[in-house]
């Protein structure tokens, strides 16, 4: 693989490239499901190939193509040149990057079961086993499951002399059991919804699951959610489980500290944010018990934007996001790190594939834990409404305004879980918001959810992103809002 | 290892143009290796997808170029049967080691399964109606004159003293189908898209286009457009949330109801998790809204064949508000005693099948008249972040983006800030007053499709947000 990088670094820098760097990279992916007890996707896929970034007359220029000999890498190289050269036909400024260090190294993430090496039989098997629990349930009516293996080789070389390889292998597995009664759909996931847990973890995260205990748990609660009360329209207190807040922190702080966004890179697609440069260590994003990094490093733990370099070649960090409350840092690359005071990229270039641009993503943005034990937190709640599992999930361009629904939630009466409410949902401005978390649990409920379906660029790239979150109270909350005045 | 195409192209060095796609016996040339080499492995039916592209993207904010991509690539996907059981594996490397690697790894995912007693054997020949959405103007389109055409554009935002983001891409792209039953089909086209959002201070606005033939649309004024609504734009002030008359472009339509194509598939409805569930043949929208799924529209793109080789048909769903007929695959058609209508996706896979090519119905009433004849309501350009809170009643949250107008006394009067919606699209198709001429629409969250802009009463805005 080296070899075609160096023949793409030569062609580049031959046809006028100041700088280049050239990922080569190998995706293995495996993915199965079931649907009512039968197989449903069975299908496994490879793809291989180059992209070459190169900047030539102060601008960027991209190529990438899958014919990996001698002569296809250096014509894409040359591609990629010849589209820089077009690039700085309408340019405004000298692109400038941030100095790095040269790194040549390997690392593979760590992983107990490779997910590949066991047998499709014992996968399916526990599927099956799983769905049948469901579907045993009186009043479900669809049953779904799945299980998302990812082996990704990538191999990094710059014209600063960087030669890294890194190996990611990622698992992903869920459940759920759907009801349709009187015009009336209700839907319950484990543990997550949109396809469960994913993290940079062998087959031992699907052993970890449990997928036999919850199966006829979610079932039983998709069935009886018809029978549930509506969750009332009120401005009150709010108990969200973690996977939602995981997602609320993708979506509310995530995205916001994307400095591409900030600045307007993304205004024609993804939108831009709230964050402008003049708010960094001035704005009280949040209360002063909230404390939100980025990062990617493996001492983290083993999340979807875990890794040991980014797709830039520069090391993974730990940014501090929030810290007791003030906004502290943003997303930075080699390119855009300047303009927020740093003299080092934050390392959050992340691509896709071999056929996409690097861009700035979330690592692991994570809220970190509290101080405070689950059950004495909903002991401590006198009237609440306690939401799990996400269900929709909507923001404006900006990132201010959002609503969320989850697909069960639950009364707090005097310290106590008294009912099942259904269709919950609740919405608000982001840093009213998290300046009204007054409460968060401690380590023992954190878990690092993988988000591993985020959208982004032009062309559009899905890349996976971890978000540590635990059990945590809000106060003053606008809820069911979703279900307003229909 | 031998190749199974010798004549593979890359482009020619110096060049900043798309790499030319394979011939037609090039495609028939590997598909024909597959079914060879798959014999010879004991699967007994084998079908092989070849899908190439030749994409190209230029990328532009703050009024200058920032990303600018291409790419070129080809997938060979091989389904194989063996005893009642099928699956899928893919490759992008088409020398016969490569392949043969794929025919044993779908031969051994097959294996791994229960028997599935559904499955049905693979179609054999098919004929197809001819359609011509290749256009050589678009395939040419190289990254200097996407660069030009951008600076032209930013040239004009900046005499505006706005600042714009937006894209410009074309590409080419090719799909070959073959199987062991003899069936073979090939279809290739180009596609080109310019998108803008012109920004002034806080305010902005937003056109876009994208056609088969980059011919069909004027990059510099969907330029002017964007920048004279983002004007249109500054200003705004904030409205109580509430229900409002709404006047809806083509984009915001199509973005909402782009959402209601899967509770057409057939086996949406078996599964009960189709909004259309015990609603069928009932007058479920206004009389004013009728839907069909066309591939054959000329403002439509894409395969006239399905995942399995069948030749797509033109389907009624919705005639005069009742909806009418579903899409179906070849399984779902066998469960259903229905015939199939070439709507399914490949196999396996658990969705079945859903109409991708929807054509609305139009009307006569333009932008125009639909503003004059509204004493108060609000013009919304495009929509954002569209989820689905509620799958039965079809309630949409989601945002307006990039340029909401109050119109009052039969004119835009002013700007206005975003607001959340909690609308119910069936509520919403009850309530059209006024519909546009039906346009091919493209917005962010839906496939395109060919749309009206429409008037309707009632829309429901939930709460507003900071600008």
């Amino acid at each position: 693989m080296w070899d075609l990088s160096t023949n793409a670094l030569d062609t580049a820098k031959l046809r006028g490239a100041a700088y280049g760097d050239v990922r080569v990279m190998h995706l293995r992916q495996r993915d199965l499901t079931t649907k009512n007890g039968q197989v449903g996707t069975l299908a496994q896929s490879e793809s291989i190939g180059l992209g070459v970034r190169v900047l030539a007359n102060g601008a960027w220029g991209f190529a990438s193509t899958d014919r990996l000999t001698r002569e296809g890498v250096a014509a894409c190289a040359a591609q990629a040149v010849s589209i820089a050269k077009a690039s700085a036909l309408a340019k405004r400024n000298e692109v400038v990057l941030a100095l790095e260090k040269a790194y040549v190294d390997s690392w593979q993430s760590p992983f107990r079961k490779d997910p590949f090496e066991i047998p499709l039989e014992t996968q399916l098997a526990l599927l099956l086993a799983a769905d049948a629990e469901m579907r045993r349930v009186k009043g479900v009516t669809l049953t779904e499951t799945d299980m998302q293996f990812r082996k990704i080789d990538s191999w990094f070389a710059s014209s600063i002399g960087s030669r890294i390889h890194q190996r990611r292998v990622i698992s992903g597995c869920g459940i759920a059991a759907t009801s349709f009664q009187k015009e009336e759909i209700q839907k319950r996931s484990y543990p997550n919804s949109f396809g469960g847990q994913h993290a940079l973890q062998g087959y031992e995260l699907v052993e970890s699951l449990d997928l036999l205990k919850y199966a006829p748990i979610i079932a039983e609660e998709a069935a009886a959610l018809h029978s549930a009360s509506q969750c009332p329209e009120k401005v009150g207190t709010l108990i969200l489980g973690a996977s939602q807040l995981g997602l609320q922190i993708h979506e509310s702080i995530g995205h916001p500290i994307e400095l591409d966004r900030v600045l307007g890179q993304e205004a024609n697609f993804a939108g831009t944010s709230f964050l402008t440069l003049d708010q960094l260590n001035q704005l009280k994003y949040a209360s002063s018990i909230v404390n939100v990094v980025a990062d990617a490093r493996l001492d983290h733990g083993q999340g979807l934007g875990t890794f040991a370099y980014d797709d830039e070649g520069v090391p993974a960090q730990c940014t501090d996001i929030i810290k007791d409350g003030k906004f502290r840092g943003y997303l930075s690359n080699r390119e855009t790190a300047h303009l927020v005071g740093l003299d080092r990229s934050s390392g959050t270039m992340r691509t896709e594939s071999w056929n996409r641009l690097p861009i700035i993503r979330m690592t692991n943005v994570s809220l970190l834990p509290g101080t405070w034990d689950y059950d004495d937190l909903i002991a401590d709640t006198h009237d609440g409404i306690l939401m799990e599992t996400n269900r929709s999930w909507s923001i404006d361009d900006r990132r201010y305004q959002f609503q969320f629904s989850t697909e069960i939630g639950w009364e707090i009466k005097g310290g106590k879980k008294v009912r099942m409410l259904k269709n919950p949902s609740y919405s608000g401005i982001t840093t009213e918001f998290w300046n009204s978390c007054d409460a968060i649990c401690k380590f023992d409920h954190w878990t690092l959810w993988g988000t591993p379906n985020c959208g982004k660029g032009q062309p559009m790239q899905t890349m996976g992103t971890g978000h540590g979150a635990a059990p945590s109270r809000f106060r003053n909350v606008r809820i069911g809002t979703a279900f307003s005045n229909q | 290892m031998k190749a199974a195409s010798k004549t593979r192209k890359a482009s020619t060095g110096a060049s900043a143009e798309a790499a030319d796609l394979l011939h037609e016996h090039e495609l028939r040339r590997i598909i024909d290796t597959v079914l060879r080499l798959a014999k010879c492995t004991g699967a007994e039916e084998t079908e092989v997808h070849v899908d190439e592209v030749a994409d190209a993207l230029t990328r532009f904010a703050n009024n200058a170029i920032h990303q600018n991509v291409a790419e070129h690539g080809l997938t060979v996907s091989i389904r194989t049967v063996a005893d009642g059981r099928t699956a899928r594996a893919t490759t992008n490397r088409i020398d016969e080691g490569s392949l043969r690697a794929a025919i044993e790894a779908s031969l051994s995912l097959a294996q791994s399964q229960p028997k599935d007693p559904r499955l049905l054997p693979m179609p054999g020949k098919q004929r197809y109606r001819r359609v011509n959405r290749f256009f050589k103007q678009t395939a040419a389109l190289s990254a200097e004159e996407r660069a030009r055409a951008v600076r032209r554009a930013c040239d004009l935002t900046v005499k505006k003293e706005q600042v714009a983001a937006g894209i410009y891409s074309n590409g080419q792209s090719q799909s070959a189908l073959g199987n062991s039953r003899g069936l073979f089909a090939t279809y290739r086209e180009t596609h080109s898209e310019f998108s803008i959002t012109a920004q002034e201070g806080p305010a902005a606005s937003w056109a876009k286009a994208n056609s088969a033939d980059v011919r069909a649309f004027d990059p510099q004024k969907l330029a002017a457009r964007a920048c004279q609504k983002a004007h249109l734009a500054v200003n705004a002030h904030e409205l109580a949330p509430g229900r409002y008359t709404v006047i809806l472009e083509p984009a915001a339509v199509l973005d909402l109801v782009g959402f209601l194509f899967y509770d057409f598939a057939a086996t949406a409805l078996q599964d009960k998790r189709s909004c259309l569930n015990e609603r069928m043949g009932k007058q479920l929208f206004g009389q004013s809204i009728t839907i069909t799924d066309d591939i054959y529209h000329p403002l439509q793109q894409g395969a006239p064949f399905d995942g399995e080789g069948l030749p797509r048909q033109r389907v009624l769903l919705v005639d005069r508000g009742i909806p009418t007929n579903l899409v179906y695959s070849r399984a779902a058609a066998k469960a259903a005693r229905k015939q199939p209508t070439g709507h399914g996706f490949a196999l396996p896979n658990e969705y079945g099948e859903a109409p991708m090519n929807l054509v609305f119905g139009g009307g006569d009433s333009s932008i125009e008249k639909m503003v004059a004849s509204t004493e108060h309501g609000l013009l919304v350009t495009r929509l954002w972040y569209i989820r689905e809170v509620d799958p039965y009643e079809k309630i949409m949250t989601g945002m307006t983006r990039d340029g909401l107008f109050l119109v009052d006394n039969g004119r835009v009067t002013g700007a206005v800030r975003n607001f959340r919606f909690n609308q119910s699209l069936i509520e919403m198709l009850k309530n059209v007053e006024f519909l546009g001429p039906a346009v091919r629409a493209t917005g962010e969250e839906a496939f395109e499709m060919v749309v009206p802009a429409m008037k309707v009463r009632n829309f429901h805005f939930s709460e507003v947000t900071k600008f």
